[in-house]
C-alpha cells in the first residue's frame, strides 16, 4: 500500500499547494481591489483609530481630534464650523472635502513627508498622530466676513488675499453649513445630513468663492483698463475715450447705454470713466484694442488658469470672440465673461502689488506633531498683469472711485481704500450681482477684497456700492486691525 | 534503528510554547498598547499543558514521532491566541472556555495513549466503531436531544453542554472504514469486471460505498451539513483508493460525488444558494440576500485583502467585522491579522503535520495501520482544504472546523484523538524490531 500512500502525500500537498496559491492571488494580486471595496468597513474604522492633525488659522484651533474612547476613538470637532465650513470642507465617515481633503495625507500622517516620523513612532511605540495644518486665514476678517453676509440674510462669498505673497486672508461663502454634522462616526445619521445640504437649493455645500463663476460686471472694467493702458505707453489716467451715452453696438440694432441711462458727457478721461464707471467709455476702448488683446490681459491676472490653492478652483473666462458687439459688453463683464470671486480678488491684489499676480494659497505651513515644522508656504509669482506704472496708473482711478464715485461706502477713517464696484445683470428682469472689489492701503497694500453679492440676495436693485462695498470695508478693517 | 529524539521534541514543544506567547503579548500591544495581565498565568498553564502531554507521550511511546507534538502545540496556540483576540473585540467568542477545551483534549491524548497500548486493538471493534460512528451522526435527529444552530442540525444538547456528535463519528467511521477495507482489500481489488477502461467491483463489494454514500447525502439533507457530507465521502473514497490501488475507485467515487452534488443542487435551495455565491460572491444582488447571502464570505474576503501580505498586526485589525471569525472563519480572521505570509506558515504547518502522519502510514508494519494512520492524516488535509478553499472561495462554501484552531470542543478534543492515535502509531512504526538472539551469536564470535 506505500505506493498509493506516497500518491496520496502527493494529493495532500497539491491540494496544499492550491491553497497556498489561492490565498497569495487572494494576499498579493486581488488585495487592493478588496481593500477599495466600498464594502469593506475597515477603512471607515480605520478613519477613527488614530489622532487626525488639527486645522489652525491665525492662532485659532478650527478643527481638531477629539478622544471619545471605544470604537470610534477620535472624533473630529469644529470650532465656528459655518464660519470656516466651506475652506475645511468635513471629514465623514467615508470621504472629506475641503482642506480635510486637500490636506488629508498631512492630517492622517501618511504623507511621504511624514514617514522618518512615523517610523520613528512605530519604533517607540508612540500612538499614530497626524500633522497640523496652519492656514492663511485671519480669524478675525473671516468672522466680520461671515458676519456681514450672514446678518443681511445674502448670498455670496468673499475673498481677502495678501497682495504681496497671494495668501488668502479671507474665504467665506454664505450659506454655510455645519460640518460637524456630518463628522459623526454613524454613517446614515452622515448620510441624512449631507443630503439634506445636497439638496438645499441654497446649495450651501458649494463655495461660492471658487467653485462656481460669475459675470463680474464692471469690476472687470479694471481688467479692461489694464489691457488698454499697456496697449500704448502714451496713454495715462487723463487720456480721453470717446463716452456716448448711448453706443450702437457694431452690426446690431441695440444701443449699449449706461447704469441707470446716465450720461458720461460724450467724453471722458481714464480716471473719470472708472470713478462713474462709465460703460461706453469702456466698450470703445475694448473695441479700439481688439479681443486678443483683451483676452491677454485677462489671462495675465490669472483668467484661464485652473488654479490648486490647494483646493481646486473653476477655471474663469473672458468667453470666446464673439464678435465686436460682444468684445464691447465683454469689457463691460456682461458678455459671457464669467469669474470667480478668488479671481477679482488675484485683479484687485495684481494691481495693488506694482502689477504682479502671486499665486494664491491657503496652507501656511504644515507643523508635526512635535510643533516642529515641516513645510511652509513658499510665495509665488503667477505673472507680470501690468507694468509698475500701469498698475500706480490703474491704483489711482481706483482710488478716485472711493473718494468720489460708486464705491464711497468702502471708504475707512484714515486709510487710503481703491476700489471698483460692479453691478452685474444676470439675465433680463432678474436682479444683479453686486460686486466690489478693492485694496488698501493704497499707498502700501496690506489686503485685496473681493465681496460678491449673488443675484437676488440683497433686493432687487441691488449695486456693488451699496451692498458689496460696506463688507469689503469691514473685512479690510478686520485685516488692518489684526 | 531509529534514535528517540526526545530531547529535540523537548526543544521544539518549547519553541512551539514561546511563538503562542510571543503572539498572546502581541494582541495585547497592538490591542491595548500593553502587555495582557493574564500573560503568566496564560503561559504557564499553555507550558504546563504542553509539558504534561510530552510527559505521558515520552513514557507511554517513546519512540512516536517527534515532530507531531510541537506541530499541533503551535496551530491550537495560535487558535487559542486568535480566538482571545476576537473575544476583545466580540461577545461571542471566549477563550476561556477554549482554553478549558484545549486542557481536556490533552488529558484525551493522555488518556489514549495510556489506555492505547496497541491501536490494533482498533481492528477488531471495526464493526462496533462502524454503528458507534453511524448512530452518532444520526443522533442530532433525534427529537428533543438535536439541536439547530447556525441553520445546521449537528448539535446534540446534554446537560449545559452541547457536543457535536459528527467530530466523533467522522473518528470512530475512520476506524471502521479501515477494519473494513483492510478485510475486503483483496476481494474489492481484483474482483470484478471490465467494462470500457475502468475496472467495476462487484455490486454486493460495492455495498459499502454505497451506503456511505447514502448516509452522507442523507446528512446532507436531514442535518444541512454540507462540510461533514463531504470530509466522510472523500475520506472513504481515499482510503478505498489507497487499499485496493485502484483509480477506478476515485473516478466511481467523483461520479457519484458529482452526481449527488447536481441531484442536491437541483433538489435544495441551501445548496443551490451555495453554489450561486461561489460563483458570484461580489454581486451585490447576493451579497445583500438575507438569507444563504455572500456576505459572510466576502467579509472574509475583505479581510484576508485588507490584511495583505503582511497583515495588520494581532489585535489591529477588524475580526468583530466577520460573522463566525471565532469558528468557521477563524482561517480569514487570521489571515486578516497575520497578512499572507502568517497563513502561508499556518498552511505549512498543516501540511507537516499530514505529511508526518502519511509517514508514519508508509513506515507501519501492518495493513491496518497503514490504512489508519494513511486515512486519518488525509481527513486532516482534507478538512484543511475543504473549510480553508471555502473561505478563500477556491471551493463552494461548507460549514467545517479548522482543525484545532476553530473555537469548539467537541472537534478540539476529537483532534487531539487523531494526533493520540498518530502519535500511538508512530511509535509502533519506529519502534525497533526486537532483537534476534543469533545476532548477539555473531556478535560474541566476532569478540573472539
Amino acid at each position: 500500500m506505500n505506493n498509493t500512500v506516497k500518491r496520496m502525500a502527493v494529493a495532500c500537498l497539491l491540494m496544499f499547494g492550491l491553497l497556498m496559491l489561492n490565498i497569495n492571488y487572494l494576499q498579493a494580486v486581488k488585495a487592493d481591489d478588496l481593500r477599495a471595496d466600498n464594502r469593506n468597513q475597515r477603512s471607515f474604522f480605520a478613519r477613527y483609530q488614530y489622532e487626525r492633525g488639527m486645522i489652525t488659522a491665525g492662532g485659532q484651533t478650527l478643527a481638531k481630534s477629539v478622544d471619545a474612547g471605544g470604537t470610534f476613538r477620535f472624533q473630529r470637532k469644529y470650532t465656528d464650523g459655518p464660519v470656516y465650513a466651506p475652506v475645511l470642507g468635513f471629514f465623514a465617515p467615508e470621504s472629506e472635502r475641503g482642506i480635510e481633503s486637500a490636506a488629508n495625507k498631512y492630517l492622517d500622517g501618511t504623507h511621504p513627508d511624514l514617514f522618518v516620523r512615523r517610523t520613528v513612532d512605530l519604533i517607540t511605540n508612540k500612538p499614530p498622530r497626524g500633522a497640523d495644518v496652519d492656514l492663511t486665514l485671519v480669524p478675525k476678517a473671516q468672522e466680520a466676513a461671515y458676519r456681514d453676509l450672514k446678518q443681511s440674510g445674502k448670498r455670496g462669498a468673499v475673498v481677502a488675499l495678501d497682495p504681496k505673497t497671494g495668501a488668502v486672508l479671507t474665504m467665506v461663502s454664505v450659506p454655510s453649513f455645519d460640518p460637524g454634522t456630518m463628522a459623526v462616526p454613524d454613517k446614515a445619521k452622515a448620510a441624512r445630513a449631507y443630503n439634506k445640504l445636497d439638496k438645499d437649493e441654497n446649495e450651501p455645500l458649494i463655495n461660492r468663492a471658487i467653485a462656481k463663476t460669475y459675470a463680474p460686471g464692471s469690476t472687470f472694467k479694471v481688467v479692461t483698463s489694464a489691457g488698454y493702458l499697456m496697449d500704448d505707453d502714451s496713454r495715462d489716467v487723463n487720456s480721453t475715450v470717446n463716452a456716448p451715452d448711448a453706443l450702437l453696438l457694431p452690426g446690431t440694432n441695440t444701443y449699449l447705454r449706461n447704469y441707470h441711462g446716465e450720461s458720461c458727457g460724450g467724453r471722458a478721461s481714464l480716471l473719470d470713466a472708472l470713478t462713474i464707471s462709465c460703460n461706453t467709455a469702456f466698450a470703445e476702448m475694448a473695441l479700439d484694442m481688439g479681443y486678443d488683446k483683451l483676452e491677454q490681459q485677462a489671462a495675465k491676472f490669472g483668467v484661464g488658469q485652473t488654479l490648486a490653492i490647494p483646493l481646486s478652483v473653476a477655471r474663469s473666462d473672458i468667453g470666446a470672440d464673439e464678435g465686436k458687439a460682444a468684445l464691447a459688453k465683454t469689457a463691460i463683464g456682461q458678455q459671457s465673461n464669467q469669474m470667480t470671486p478668488l479671481q477679482m480678488a488675484m485683479v484687485a491684489a495684481g494691481v495693488a502689488n506694482d502689477g504682479k499676480v502671486m499665486k494664491p494659497y491657503l496652507i501656511n505651513k504644515i507643523v508635526g506633531p512635535d510643533n516642529d515644522e515641516i513645510d511652509a508656504a513658499r510665495p509665488e509669482e503667477l505673472d507680470e498683469a501690468v507694468s509698475p506704472e500701469v498698475a500706480s496708473e490703474l491704483r489711482q482711478m481706483m482710488i478716485s472711485v472711493v473718494q468720489n464715485g460708486t464705491g464711497t461706502a468702502a471708504q475707512i477713517p484714515n486709510v487710503t481704500v481703491a476700489g471698483k464696484t460692479g453691478t452685474a445683470e444676470t439675465a433680463p428682469g432678474a436682479p444683479s450681482h453686486a460686486w466690489f472689489i478693492s485694496f488698501a492701503p493704497a499707498e502700501d497694500p496690506k489686503v485685496a477684497v473681493a465681496v460678491f453679492v449673488e443675484s437676488g440676495s440683497a433686493g432687487n436693485d441691488a449695486t456693488g456700492g451699496a451692498v458689496a462695498a460696506p463688507i469689503a470695508r469691514d473685512v479690510m478693517q478686520a485685516v488692518l486691525d489684526r | 534503528m531509529t534514535a528517540k529524539r526526545r530531547g529535540a521534541q523537548l526543544v521544539m514543544l518549547s519553541f512551539a510554547v514561546a511563538i503562542v506567547m510571543v503572539a498572546y503579548a502581541n494582541v495585547g500591544l497592538g490591542h491595548d498598547g500593553q502587555v495582557p495581565a493574564g500573560m503568566l498565568g496564560y503561559g504557564l498553564g499553555l507550558a504546563g499543558l504542553m509539558l504534561a502531554a510530552y510527559l505521558v507521550l515520552a513514557k507511554f511511546a517513546p519512540w512516536a514521532d517527534p515532530l507531531i507534538l510541537p506541530l499541533v502545540t503551535l496551530v491550537n496556540g495560535l487558535g487559542l491566541v486568535m480566538i482571545y483576540r476576537i473575544e476583545l473585540d466580540s461577545d461571542l467568542a471566549s477563550a476561556g472556555n477554549q482554553l478549558f477545551w484545549t486542557a481536556l483534549g490533552i488529558v484525551m491524548f493522555s488518556v489514549t495513549l495510556i489506555v492505547l497500548r496497541d491501536h490494533r486493538a482498533l481492528q477488531r471493534m471495526t464493526y462496533t466503531a462502524g454503528f458507534i460512528g453511524l448512530g452518532l451522526l444520526i443522533l442530532p435527529l433525534v427529537p428533543g436531544l438535536g439541536r439547530e444552530i447556525n441553520g445546521a442540525r449537528i448539535w446534540v444538547g446534554v446537560g449545559g453542554f452541547s457536543i457535536q456528535p459528527g467530530e466523533f463519528a467522522k473518528l470512530a467511521l475512520v476506524v471502521f472504514f479501515a477494519g473494513y477495507l483492510v478485510a475486503k482489500r483483496d476481494v474489492l481489488a481484483l474482483a470484478g469486471r471490465r467494462l470500457l477502461f475502468i475496472d467495476l467491483p462487484r455490486a454486493r463489494d460495492l455495498g459499502p460505498v454505497l451506503i456511505t454514500w447514502v448516509v452522507s447525502v442523507g446528512v446532507l439533507v436531514l442535518e444541512k451539513d454540507l462540510g461533514t457530507s463531504l470530509l466522510l465521502f472523500g475520506a472513504f473514497v481515499a482510503m478505498l483508493y489507497i487499499a485496493t490501488q485502484r483509480t477506478s475507485w476515485v473516478l466511481i467515487g467523483l461520479l457519484l460525488f458529482l452526481g449527488g452534488a447536481i441531484v442536491a443542487g437541483q433538489l435544495f435551495s441551501h445548496v443551490g444558494a451555495r453554489f450561486d455565491v461561489y460563483l458570484n460572491p461580489s454581486d451585490p444582488a447576493l451579497y445583500d440576500r438575507e438569507f444563504g447571502g455572500s456576505y459572510q464570505l466576502m467579509q472574509g474576503l475583505f479581510g484576508m485583502g485588507s490584511g495583505g501580505i503582511l497583515g495588520s498586526g494581532l489585535g489591529q485589525g477588524y475580526p468583530q467585522l466577520i460573522p463566525l471569525s471565532f469558528s468557521d472563519f477563524i482561517f480569514a480572521a487570521t489571515g486578516e491579522e497575520l497578512g499572507l505570509t502568517g497563513l502561508m506558515a499556518l498552511l505549512m504547518v498543516y501540511a507537516l503535520i499530514v505529511e508526518r502522519g502519511l509517514r508514519t502510514s508508509t513506515a507501519a508494519r501492518d495493513p491496518f495501520s497503514k490504512l489508519l494512520a494513511g486515512g486519518l492524516s488525509f481527513t486532516l488535509a482534507w478538512q484543511v482544504f475543504i473549510i480553508v478553499g471555502g473561505v478563500t472561495n477556491l471551493i463552494p462554501l461548507t460549514g467545517l472546523v479548522t482543525p484545532f484552531m476553530s473555537q469548539g470542543g467537541s472537534a478540539l478534543l476529537a483532534n487531539w484523538i487523531i494526533i493520540a492515535l498518530l502519535v500511538r502509531m508512530s511509535d509502533a512504526a519506529r519502534r525497533p524490531p526486537p532483537q534476534a538472539i543469533q545476532d548477539e551469536g555473531l556478535t560474541q564470535v566476532f569478540q573472539r
